[in-house]
């Protein structure tokens, strides 16, 4: 598919204060694929994942969804929702006490006019996603169960789960691995692999470049806010990816930047 | 497990499903008090008068509690409500006094008492100091500001009695049952919907379970919180008319005796004193269970002194549990004993 890209960000910058966080990033996201993002701490990642899902307003630069230029001043999570672009924070997509169903429809939950929330009908469709499109068969967990409950793999399921019942055309995922035992690791990728079997696009944010390497499409490396590399998965073998994020590290390639 | 039809294996066990029920370990702390009372001091307890009495007197503290809930549920707190209770009871009693008037007197205090709960909001939210400081600062300060214009007297409206806004609010239905009871359990009910079944209650219970995830799912939690608080105090307001016309007066530290008691039965309900989760049902059988541990040590001949102390044990006590039942990990001493036990 040439289609315009879902999103692009051109020559974005991110100051807090006096810290750079991003020099004048310019990225593509097209459809279906499948987007690594790697980096260092402190490179810039979660601050680029912010300022694309509206919940930080860039200091300068455009970004422009599907083809169309977004105004940043009032660029938020709730426009981003409405673009079809989702989140799935490492720790902090869902609410620990709070039960499945909610978890899934907050923010926009379906309510009648007086913004009374149709339990019946979320708790229905939580049902549904629970069962056909991250496929738990859980035992003991079923729309009522607080997310206290789940496993750390569970939660990326719901998570992930939720962001394609909203239809979303990006679903951005921050570390989702992060501190997962390695059976859980591998539902994650799947997840992952069932985010791009829906047709959709996904940018995964992650420390171990292996995972990234086995389930992307496009790699892009960040480093010190800057774009570093920009290349497709089959472009580089593990080996050449792991060497090249090896020589950001050395003094010579700082002095270039 | 096989085919994933069946999401629920739920394992039949009456008594926890019992206890699931919101509220119903409140509600059964209470019955147990009642009938201890029966039986410490059968004279008082065995009679209707002693329940009529209740019904009068706790109305204003359930509905302060009903407000304190949802902002105890959104991780916050409010401890200005006492002086914003004594304000609008003294622009109640004032306007009474002084021109006659009764409905118009009810809407400018319940107006006081949200514009006073809206100010604290924005204290909170624009100021970013905790809210535990800020509405302590605010008690002081609306609490003083009511003392300059009140001249600290009193005022007496015992004309009110004739007025239908009395038989509305306070009157006694067949004589002996207090109308405030009922308005109150209306105001109960529809807190729980507003709290369970409302977008705004969504909202504050992932506000208090989390900011971060408030923050990345797209509630605008500061003008939720401007609300939350606002609310608290249209609350507060109207409990200081409930007050006012049930005594027929006002004076300068109306309210003040609710503080402790109306938070007691907060977390005596067994709402998260880490916010998150809140017990309406709870809170409603938690300040009658203040009420009654009042009423009853006293007619049980315990000296008067007493009843602070039993309803502070009480309190640590039922918030102890109710943080056990949340997550017993977060009791250290049934962490540390879970742990020895395990070994």
């Amino acid at each position: 598919m040439t289609s315009t890209p879902i999103v692009r960000l051109e020559n974005v910058r991110k100051q807090y204060g006096k810290v750079v966080s991003l020099k004048n990033v310019t990225l593509e996201i097209g459809a279906n694929e499948i987007v690594g993002l790697i980096g260092d701490n402190g490179a810039g990642k979660s601050t680029l994942i912010k300022v694309l899902t509206g919940v930080e307003q860039p200091s300068s630069g455009t970004i422009y969804v599907r083809g169309q230029k977004i105004d940043a001043a009032s660029y938020s999570v709730k426009e981003a929702h409405k673009l079809k672009i989702e989140t799935v924070y490492q720790d902090s997509s869902l609410g620990e006490k709070q039960p499945l169903w909610r978890n899934f429809f907050v923010g926009r939950p379906l309510t009648n006019r007086f913004g009374f929330i149709d339990v019946k009908a979320e708790k229905r469709v939580a049902n549904e996603i629970m069962r056909s499109t991250i496929g738990f068969r859980g035992v003991g967990i079923d729309v009522d169960t607080p997310v206290s409950r789940l496993s750390g793999g569970e939660r990326q399921g719901v998570a992930i789960g939720r962001a394609m019942h909203f239809d979303s055309d990006l679903i951005v995922l921050d570390e989702p691995t992060v501190a997962l035992a390695l059976k859980e690791v591998n539902k994650v990728l799947d997840f992952i692999r069932s985010i791009k079997a829906g047709g959709r696009s996904c940018i995964y944010i992650e420390h171990n470049i292996h995972h990234v390497h086995e389930v992307c499409d496009r790699l892009v490396v960040l480093d010190r806010g800057e774009i570093a590399l920009d290349a497709p998965t089959s472009s580089l073998t593990y080996t050449e990816l792991t060497d090249f994020l090896m020589s950001l590290h050395k003094p010579g390639a700082a002095a270039a930047n | 497990m096989s085919a994933g039809a069946h999401v629920t294996p739920t394992r039949p066990n009456p008594v926890a499903g019992f206890f699931k029920i919101e509220g119903t370990a409140t509600a059964l702390v209470f019955l147990v008090l009642i009938v201890l009372f029966m039986i410490t001091a059968p004279r008082a307890f065995l009679g209707y008068r002693v329940y009529m009495s209740f019904m009068a007197s706790v109305p204003p503290p359930l509905i302060i509690a009903l407000g304190l809930t949802l902002v105890a549920t959104a991780g916050e707190m409010d401890l200005s409500f006492p002086s914003v209770v004594a304000f609008a009871s003294y622009v109640f009693g004032f306007l009474f006094q002084q021109y006659d008037m009764t409905w118009l007197a009810l809407l400018a205090a319940l107006a006081v008492g949200t514009a006073m709960g809206f100010v604290n909001g924005l204290v909170v939210t624009k100021l970013g100091i905790p809210s535990m400081i800020a509405t302590l600062a605010m008690m002081f300060l609306w609490g003083g500001l009511l003392t300059v214009m009140s001249n600290g007297v009193s005022i007496a409206i015992p004309d009110i009695q004739q007025t239908l806004l009395n038989t509305i609010m306070v009157g006694r239905i067949g004589g002996i049952f207090p109308a405030q009871m009922l308005w109150a359990i209306a105001l109960s009910v529809f807190i729980w919907h507003l709290l369970n079944r409302h977008r705004f209650g969504e909202n504050i219970l992932f506000i208090g379970d989390s900011l971060k995830v408030a923050k990345v799912v797209g509630i605008q939690i500061d003008r939720e919180k401007i609300k939350l608080f606002t609310l608290m105090g249209l609350l507060s307001g109207l409990a200081g008319v409930f007050l006012t016309v049930e005594t027929t007066t006002y004076f300068n530290q109306q309210g003040a005796g609710y503080l402790l008691t109306v938070i007691a039965a907060v977390f005596i309900g067994g709402t998260s004193i880490f916010g998150g989760s809140g017990k309406v049902a709870g809170t409603v059988f938690a300040s009658l269970i203040v009420a009654v541990i009042e009423a009853g040590l006293v007619a049980s001949g315990v000296q008067g002194f007493w009843t602070r102390f039993y309803i502070g044990l009480v309190f640590i006590i039922s918030v102890v549990m109710n943080t056990a039942i949340e997550d017993p990990d977060k009791v250290p001493l049934i962490k540390s004993l879970r742990s020895r036990m395990r070994q």
